[in-house]
């Protein structure tokens, strides 16, 4: 099954690597990416410094693989790549990465809100919103 | 044996991530019920997986060997 976790913050340059991959399939007409980045949120007077992400890794991988199953039959696409991040991933740092392809764009916006959304609801990955002080408090979805 | 999973606010309430029990032939909602009472849970606070699928109705549900139950707080992914 396709791994889609990353250990800490997804580098930037891990984007530009995927992107300049994708020039050597000529059937691909647009890119859509969705980033998720931390947030540095302020609750009861203390700002969030950091996530710290864990997951129930083999079902959130089965669950994936369900999810692009999925989305390969509903939407056009050429391409899919989801990652997230498990550890700690810092305020203004990226967490998540959905990267869709398609000959057309109106595949590409459909498959990415499908998948950003289906991915929160449905993938058991949990965060642990940590504050400056080292408190910290549990984080969930607004679904 | 069953093993039981325990992931984020519920494995810092439990202070285990993993327990493994003995195998019984109990129903599901029975086994959730002794945890329930173990550890003081709050029922509604969390999802049930059973062999890595979410579970509906815990009543309906024999145990088998070897099955692995998860207890999942709300998720946060994104």
């Amino acid at each position: 099954m396709k791994n889609i976790f990353i250990e800490g913050a997804i580098p930037p340059s891990f984007i530009a690597d995927s992107i300049a991959k994708h020039q050597s399939k000529h059937t691909i007409g647009g890119h859509n990416i969705f980033l998720g980045q931390v947030r540095a949120d302020v609750i009861d007077h203390k700002t969030v410094a950091a996530i710290d992400f864990t997951a129930y890794e083999d079902m959130a991988l089965e669950q994936i693989a369900d999810i692009r199953e999925k989305a390969f039959k509903t939407f056009n696409l050429t391409c899919m790549h989801i990652y997230h991040s498990l550890g700690t991933v810092k305020a203004g740092e990226l967490c998540f990465f959905v990267f869709v392809s398609a000959k057309h764009s109106k595949d590409v916006y459909a498959a990415t809100e499908y998948l950003v959304n289906i991915i929160k609801k449905k993938v058991p990955i949990f965060g642990k919103e940590i504050f400056e002080d080292n408190s910290h408090q549990w984080k969930t979805n607004i679904t | 044996m069953i093993t039981i999973k325990y992931f984020g606010m519920l494995a810092e309430h439990t202070q285990c991530n993993e327990e493994q029990l003995d195998f019984k032939a109990v129903k599901l909602s029975e086994l959730l019920e002794d945890l329930n009472i173990k550890y003081k849970f709050n029922p509604d606070s969390f999802h049930v997986a059973l062999n890595r699928k979410l579970v509906q109705d815990s009543e309906d549900i024999t145990l088998q060997l070897q099955d692995e139950i998860a207890l999942l707080p709300p998720f946060a992914g994104g």
